[in-house]
C-alpha cells in the first residue's frame, strides 16, 4: 500500500523553517549563562543563592499558577527560567533570600499570568519583580556587597539568610560606580567597569561576558540587533554632548555605557521580544529612548539607576510607538518611480 | 578575482525582506527533461484558469485526433482545450478538480500505439500583428504556467492608453523543489527566443529582461551567451530569496518599480511572463498548435527517484505517482510548489496546465498541523519576511478576535498575495497566511450579501 487512506490537506506554506519559540527561549537561556557564571566568581556564593531562588520562585510560580488554573504546564517554553534568571542578575548579592523569592513570584504572577501568559505581558516580568522589590524594601535593595570579597565561596553574607519578614542587619556594604558619580563625584575607571571589578547587582558587572551572550543570540537570528544598538547609540549621543559641554561634571560615554545595568538591560531587557515593538521604524525610536532617558535620570534624577524605570516606561509605550510607525506598504503610497 | 566576489555577494538584485527556504532543487535539477507515458485515461478539466469554462466541442464516444479542439473559449477571460492525445472521448461530466470542487472535465481514453503526433497548421507569424498575435495566444490555450493560471492572452493585451517599455520575462523559480522552469531554460533556449520574438510584438515593449535567480548559474550562463544578436534581451542574475518569483515583487527586484496597490504591471510600464510560457509561445504559435503538454517536477522528499517529466495534460495524479517509487508513509501530496502549493485531497485529480509541480511528503518531514502552536512573542520576524511590508503579527493577533474589517482598513490584508513568508518563518508556528485567507474569504461573503 502505498498511499495512505487519507491524505493530509493543510493550506500552504507546507514546510517550516523549523526553528520554534521554545528554541529561541532555550538559547536566551543558554547565552545568561556566562554572565551567570562570571556573576558568581564575581560575588561568590551570595549571588549563586540568589539566582537560584529567583529562577526556582519563577518557575514554581508559573506552574502553580497553571495548575490552579487547570491549564497546561507551560514552564517547558523556558521564559520563566528566563524571567527568573534576569530578576536574579538584576539583584544585589546579598539580598535576603525570601525577598528574592517574592520578587520571583510578584515577576511570573504580576508581570506576566495576569495579563495571560507569555506573549499577553505589557511589562519585562523580570524588572516588575524588580520594582516590586525597590518600593517595598528600598534599603535593602540599595545595600552592595563589595566584589571579589576573599571568602565570597565558603560563606553566605549574614544578610542572605535573614529570617522571614525581618530587615536585615547592616552589614558590609559597598558603593556602586553610579552612587559614587551622584554622591561623591567620583568617576570609576572605565578598566575596573568593563572587567567588573565593582559593586553591584549580581549580573551588571560583567560587561563582557553579557555582550558575548548577546553576539551569540545575534548571530543566531534569536534577537533583534537593533535595539541594544539603538539603546547605545542614545546612550552615547546623550553622554557624549554633555561631557563635552563639562568633562568634570558630567562622566564620558564610556563609563555611562558600561555602569549601573545599562549593557544587561539593554542586552537581554530591551530586547524582550514581548514588551518591544516589531515594527522597523519603531525598534529604533524604541531603543534610543531608552538609551537617552537613562542618562537624563543618572543625571539629573533623584536615583542613581534609571536603566528598570526607563524600559518599564519603554515597555508601556512600544504598542503605541508600534502603532505610529506602521510600515509602508508596497505599492501603497509611493507612486511609480518610472517616468 | 575580489571584485567578481564582492559584485557575487553584493551587487546581485533583489528585493527588500523575504526568506531563505532550503532549495532542495539539487534532486532534479540535473535530469534532462524526460517524456512521461500516457495514462490510460486522461481527465481533462475545461475550465483552466479564473475565466468562464470552455464550451465542449465533443460528445461522449467521439474520436479525437491529439491537439484537436476539445472546447473552444468562451469569451475574453476563457481558454480553449485541446486533446492531449489521439483517442476516444469516454466522458464527459464532473469530475474533482485539484481545488476540491467538482468541475467539468472530458475524459479521453488515448488509443494504444497511436503515434501521437500533432498535426501542423498554417501558425502565427512573427509579422502579424499584436491583435493577431494575442488572438493565436488564445487560440493556443494559454494560461500562465508559473502557477498562477490567468490567461496569457489577457496579460498581453496593454490596457488602453498604458504603454509597455519592458517585457520580463519570469525565470525565477523560487520555490524550494521545483527545477522545471530551470530545466526549460536550459534545454529550450531557441523557442524562447522565439517566444519572446512573439510577446516583444505582442506587448510592443522595446526590450525584454529575464530575472533568473543566482542558484541556476547554467541557465544565466547558457542564455547569456547564446541570445541572438538582434533580440533586445538582457539577463539579470538575482539573489536567491523567496518570494522573488511572484510578479510585483520581481518588478521591484529586476526594474525596481512598484506596482501600485490593486493596479497592473502594466502601470508601471511592464508585462511579466513566466519563461516556460514564453517557451511554449515560440514552440506552438508558428506551428498552430495547442497547448496539450507541459513539463513538471515531481519530486518531494518521498520520491525515490525524482525528475522533470513532460507529461500530458489531464494525466491523473494517481498514475503519476504509480510510474515512481515512493517511500513508505506518504501523508501529503502538493500540488505546485511546498511554499504556495495546494495539498490534494484525492490523487485521482488530474495535472493541469498551471500545474509546476507535484511534491510528496511523508510523516518524517515537518507536519505543521500536529505541531504545538506557541503565543505569539512578537520576534517581528514576519514582519522582516513579509514582501509586501505588512505586519503580519498585527494581523494574526486581529484575525484570532475576527476582527476582519479592522484588517482589511488599516493593516492592508488586501495586498497580502499569500506567499505564505510569514508562516513559514514564525517560531511560534502560528497560521498566520491561513488565517488571512479565511479572513478574506468571510469579507468576500460579507460583501456578497445584502
Amino acid at each position: 500500500m502505498k498511499y495512505p487512506a487519507t491524505l493530509q490537506i493543510q493550506t500552504s506554506p507546507h514546510i517550516r523553517r523549523g526553528l520554534s519559540t521554545r528554541s529561541i527561549m532555550g538559547n536566551v537561556v543558554l547565552a545568561l549563562l556566562p554572565t551567570v557564571g562570571w556573576s558568581v566568581w564575581v560575588f561568590g556564593l551570595a549571588a549563586l543563592a540568589v539566582i537560584t531562588v529567583a529562577t526556582l520562585s519563577a518557575v514554581l510560580a508559573e506552574s502553580l499558577y497553571c495548575r490552579f488554573n487547570g491549564r497546561e504546564d507551560t514552564i517547558g517554553d523556558w521564559s520563566a527560567v528566563i524571567s527568573g534568571l534576569l530578576l536574579g542578575l538584576t539583584l544585589p548579592p546579598g539580598l535576603p533570600l525570601w525577598m528574592v523569592a517574592l520578587g520571583g513570584v510578584v515577576a511570573i504572577l504580576l508581570g506576566k499570568s495576569l495579563f495571560g501568559g507569555l506573549g499577553c505581558n505589557v511589562f519585562n516580568p523580570a524588572l516588575v519583580g524588580r520594582v516590586f522589590l525597590q518600593t517595598s524594601f528600598p534599603v535593602a535593595l540599595t545595600t552592595w556587597t563589595p566584589a571579589f570579597a576573599p571568602d565570597r565561596f565558603t560563606t553566605l553574607p549574614a544578610s542572605s539568610l535573614t529570617g522571614l519578614l525581618q530587615s536585615p542587619v547592616d552589614g558590609v556594604s559597598a558603593a556602586t560606580p553610579l552612587g559614587l558619580m551622584k554622591f561623591d563625584q567620583v568617576t570609576t575607571p572605565l578598566m575596573d567597569l568593563v572587567m567588573g571589578s565593582t559593586a553591584g547587582s549580581v549580573g551588571e558587572t560583567g560587561a563582557l561576558f553579557i555582550l558575548a551572550g548577546g553576539c551569540y543570540l545575534i548571530l543566531r537570528g534569536m534577537m533583534d540587533w537593533r535595539i541594544p544598538a539603538a539603546v547605545f547609540t542614545g546612550t552615547v549621543l546623550i553622554s557624549g554632548v554633555l561631557h563635552l559641554v563639562d568633562p568634570a561634571l558630567y562622566p564620558g560615554p564610556g563609563f555611562m555605557l558600561f555602569s549601573g545595568g545599562l549593557m544587561l538591560g539593554a542586552v537581554f531587557m530591551a530586547t524582550d521580544m514581548v514588551g518591544s515593538p516589531v515594527t522597523p521604524w519603531g525598534v529604533w525610536i524604541f531603543g534610543l529612548f531608552i538609551g537617552a532617558l537613562v542618562v537624563v535620570i543618572r543625571i539629573w534624577g533623584g536615583l542613581t539607576e534609571g536603566v528598570m524605570y526607563t524600559i518599564l516606561l519603554a515597555n508601556s509605550l512600544a504598542p503605541l510607538i508600534e502603532r505610529w510607525t506602521q510600515p509602508r506598504i508596497y505599492g501603497q503610497t509611493r507612486e511609480a518611480t518610472h517616468d | 578575482m575580489l571584485m567578481l566576489f564582492l559584485q557575487q555577494v553584493f551587487g546581485r538584485k533583489s528585493f527588500r525582506h523575504g526568506v531563505h527556504p532550503d532549495e532542495n532543487k539539487d534532486s532534479t535539477s540535473e535530469h534532462p527533461v524526460r517524456r512521461f507515458p500516457f495514462a490510460p485515461q486522461l481527465i481533462i478539466p475545461v475550465r483552466q484558469g479564473p475565466g468562464k469554462p470552455a464550451r465542449l466541442m465533443v460528445a461522449k464516444g467521439q474520436e479525437v485526433q491529439r491537439g484537436q479542439l476539445l472546447a473552444e473559449a468562451d469569451g475574453w477571460m476563457s481558454v480553449p482545450v485541446h486533446a492531449p492525445a489521439s483517442g476516444t472521448v469516454v466522458d464527459t461530466g464532473l469530475y474533482l478538480a485539484n481545488s476540491g470542487r467538482k468541475e467539468e472535465h472530458i475524459v479521453l481514453a488515448p488509443f494504444a500505439g497511436d503515434s501521437q503526433l500533432v498535426p501542423k497548421s498554417p501558425g502565427c507569424s512573427l509579422d502579424s500583428t499584436p491583435e493577431e498575435i494575442i488572438a493565436a495566444v488564445q487560440q493556443a490555450g494559454f494560461v500562465g504556467m508559473g502557477g498562477a493560471s490567468f490567461p496569457t492572452h489577457v496579460k498581453l493585451k496593454v490596457p488602453e492608453g498604458m504603454h509597455v517599455d519592458t517585457l520580463l520575462i519570469n525565470g525565477v523559480e523560487c520555490e524550494p523543489y521545483l527545477t522545471t522552469d530551470h530545466r526549460v531554460m536550459l534545454e529550450q533556449r531557441e523557442e524562447i527566443y522565439t517566444g519572446i520574438r512573439y510577446l516583444l510584438r505582442a506587448t510592443g515593449a522595446r526590450r525584454a529582461v529575464i530575472g533568473i535567480e543566482a542558484n541556476k548559474a547554467d541557465a544565466i550562463e547558457g542564455i547569456r551567451s547564446t541570445i541572438p544578436d538582434d533580440l533586445p534581451l538582457t539577463v539579470e542574475a538575482l539573489k536567491v530569496k523567496y518570494p522573488q518569483g511572484a510578479e510585483k515583487i520581481l518588478i521591484a527586484s529586476v526594474l525596481g518599480r512598484e506596482v501600485p496597490s490593486g493596479g497592473l504591471p502594466a502601470s508601471v510600464h511592464v508585462v511579466c511572463c513566466n519563461v516556460a510560457t514564453a517557451g511554449e509561445i515560440g514552440r506552438l504559435l508558428p506551428a498552430g498548435q495547442g497547448l496539450v503538454e507541459r513539463v513538471i517536477t515531481v519530486g518531494g522528499p518521498a520520491v525515490l527517484n525524482p525528475g522533470n517529466y513532460l507529461v500530458p495534460v489531464g494525466t491523473p495524479l494517481r498514475y503519476l505517482l504509480d510510474q515512481l517509487e515512493l517511500r513508505e508513509g506518504v501523508r501529503r501530496v502538493v500540488y505546485g510548489g511546498p511554499m504556495m502549493g495546494q495539498a490534494v485531497a484525492d490523487l485521482d485529480v488530474p495535472v493541469t496546465k498551471a500545474c509546476s509541480g507535484i511534491l510528496v511528503f511523508t510523516d518524517q518531514e515537518q507536519a505543521p498541523a500536529t505541531e504545538k502552536t506557541y503565543p505569539c512573542i512578537k520576534c517581528g520576524h514576519c514582519l522582516d519576511a513579509c514582501p509586501v511590508f505588512l505586519n503580519p503579527a498585527r494581523l494574526g493577533f486581529l484575525a484570532r478576535s475576527h476582527e476582519y474589517e479592522t484588517m482589511e482598513q488599516d493593516y492592508h490584508l488586501r495586498d497580502c498575495f499569500e506567499c505564505g513568508a510569514c508562516s513559514w518563518i514564525c517560531p511560534s508556528n502560528i497560521p498566520l497566511v491561513q488565517s488571512f485567507r479565511v479572513a478574506k474569504q468571510v469579507l468576500k461573503e460579507r460583501k456578497a450579501a445584502p
